[in-house]
């Protein structure tokens, strides 16, 4: 653990994993990680604002009135198995399993879609049938501007895992589309924990207090 | 250390995906846990608001090591000390904008 990156020769590299093969790989791993640091602390102001506006409904419908438990919690259950889906994705990868890799991922993409479908069907019940657009109160401008960064990060994910099912599918697992593969399952797990929060601080917390 | 990590990616080539299994059952109970914690029980207001927010970051960890492998790759540290930091600037900005603001409204 003492010797730094700079002496470790490529005996040792060829013992990691492929995405990790390539000095250049290896840095934009570790540059990914940083800009995840970066996008917790976007979504951490985000909570920030929510949790602050939350109480402030201004005669409009309350977290109470509004959230409904079936529809959350079945984003939820999919989010949870979209992130388990694209976990088994990453170890097809490094199992050099091409087919099994791409398969992973096509799944995981259907999943996102079915998520961001219900999230949509949510946004507009309320929005039109509720009584309760963004405009409404800080509570609902707080709600739509978290989930709305939250969901607009899940369509970008879903744009981002299928160009790289394309690049997977001309080039097969080199040391670059293992990167990107690699890359693309770390943005879609940190969506998934970003999710745990909305999940546990808006629609939980909603229904409690 | 090096022999670890070598023997855990030699794990990965054969046999059935645990690792991914009991991550996916550990989330899965979890978020049902908190929404029973939550919906089920009657417990005072910040009692559950406590209990689930701690079911939250436990779960987020269980993403962090299970499905984000963070201490892999050459040199794990540099990785793990961004995250960290990621995680205290966004507790301290969650946590402070709380308390204070508790307080003007």
């Amino acid at each position: 653990m003492a010797e730094s990156i700079l002496s470790l020769d490529s005996k040792d590299k060829k013992n990691m994993p492929l995405e990790y093969t390539t000095e250049e790989g290896d840095l934009r791993i570790v540059g990914f990680w940083i800009f995840l640091a970066a996008e917790l602390v976007l979504f951490g102001t985000l909570f920030a604002s929510y949790l602050v506006m939350q109480s402030h409904t201004a005669g409009g419908p309350t977290a109470r009135d509004l959230f409904k438990i079936n529809p959350v919690m079945a984003e939820t259950i999919i989010l949870l198995v979209s992130s388990f889906t694209c976990g088994l994705g990453t170890l097809e990868l490094r199992r050099h399993n091409t087919k099994g890799l791409i398969a992973w991922l096509v799944v995981t993409v259907i999943l996102g879609f079915a998520f961001i479908g219900l999230e949509a069907n949510e946004f507009y019940s309320y929005a039109v049938h509720e009584g309760a657009p963004i405009s409404r109160s800080a509570f609902l401008s707080g709600f739509f501007i978290l989930l709305g960064t939250h969901g607009a990060h899940v369509s970008l994910g879903i744009v981002w895992v299928t160009s790289i099912i394309i690049q997977l599918a001309q080039r097969g697992i080199t040391a670059v589309t293992a990167r990107k593969a690699f890359m693309v399952g770390l943005y879609w797990h940190f969506l998934d924990v970003v999710w745990i929060f909305i999940f546990t601080a808006v629609y939980l917390t909603g229904l409690v207090i | 250390m090096h022999e670890n990590e070598n023997q855990a990616i030699k794990q990965e080539h054969t046999g059935f995906p645990w690792k991914q299994v009991v991550g996916l059952i550990l989330s899965l109970g979890l978020t049902f846990l908190a929404l029973w914690v939550a919906i089920g029980l009657s417990l005072p207001v910040n009692v559950t608001l406590t209990i689930i927010v701690a079911l939250a970051i436990f779960q987020a960890f269980i993403q962090l090591f299970m499905f984000m492998h963070v201490t892999e790759g050459t040199e794990p540290v540099h990785q793990i000390i961004g995250i960290l930091f990621g995680i205290y600037v966004a507790f301290a900005v969650v946590a402070g904008s709380i308390w204070i603001l508790a307080h003007v409204f």
